[in-house]
């Protein structure tokens, strides 16, 4: 059972949100004692995915949770848009599909670089990806 | 003739700056006629693909504008990410550190510098 710590809301509407959302991410993961390394893989994931967000999504909010399960604490953060959602989400999972002119590893590689990663989407209503870092996962 | 750019990226930049980074460099490059550039990025606590995609960009740019170009300092976790993200940086040469980063500069550009030197044996000094 998963049981939350803390909860942290906060809004992107434009890319210079990203950088402090980047920032705020990071200070919860130094406070739960997360190592440099998982440190900076959840930062590049939640980089990737608020880079999604701002860029087919149209901006939306996020919420960056403290949690517990077990004995293991850990980082859930997730990403809420009111985009064009994604038609075709295994398509979109893929190495290097990109509907834009990126490398198109934003979802694959978010998902490789963290625990638990769940993404749902309704055409036409919006996407929403939760992931999770355990601080030794 | 043979000068280097060095580049210190200080702060995390958002989308925009790194695209800006990405022209000034060009026009540096043109303006100065530099034959390399030294991109620090020790002070980068991430490297996401977007900004991987810069310094590569960056690579083949200085390419085509005839420079060379060699990313150093890299966080070795910033590197442990960029594996498991994918981003393999193809293009871009690295080097460990500033130091390491101008000699491997000189290398590159030095088979050049030395058909110039037959020319002109005084001028030895690159930097």
């Amino acid at each position: 059972m998963i049981i939350v710590l803390s909860k942290d809301a906060m809004a992107i509407q434009k890319e210079q949100d990203v950088v402090p959302f980047r920032n705020r991410v990071k200070e919860y993961a130094v406070k739960i004692g997360m190592s440099l390394v998982n440190q900076t893989k959840l930062i590049t994931a939640a980089s990737e995915l608020v880079r999604n967000m701002l860029k087919y999504g149209g901006g939306g909010s996020t919420l960056i949770e403290v949690i517990s399960k077990g004995r293991e604490n850990g980082i859930r953060l997730t990403f809420a848009d009111k985009g064009p959602g994604i038609k075709d989400i295994p398509l979109a999972m893929q190495d290097g599909y990109s509907t834009g002119k990126s490398l198109g590893l934003g979802l694959p590689g978010a998902k490789r670089l963290v625990s638990e990663f769940d993404i749902k989407s309704t055409p036409g209503k919006g996407t929403t990806v939760t992931v999770i870092k355990w601080k030794n996962g | 003739m043979g000068k280097f750019l060095l580049v210190t990226i200080q702060v995390d930049l958002y989308d925009r700056l790194a695209l800006n980074l990405e022209t000034d460099l060009a026009n540096m490059v043109n303006k100065t006629g530099a034959r390399g550039v030294l991109i620090d990025i020790s002070a980068l606590s991430i490297v996401d693909s977007f900004m991987g995609r810069i310094l590569g960009n960056i690579g083949t740019m200085s390419k085509i504008m005839d420079a060379e170009s060699v990313v150093v300092g890299m966080q070795p976790a910033v590197a442990i990410t960029l594996v498991e993200l994918g981003l393999e940086l193809k293009g871009v040469s690295t080097a460990l550190n500033v130091e390491k980063g101008m000699q491997l500069l000189h290398t590159k550009v030095g088979s050049f510098e030395d058909e110039e030197k037959e020319e002109d044996a005084d001028d030895n000094s690159i930097e």
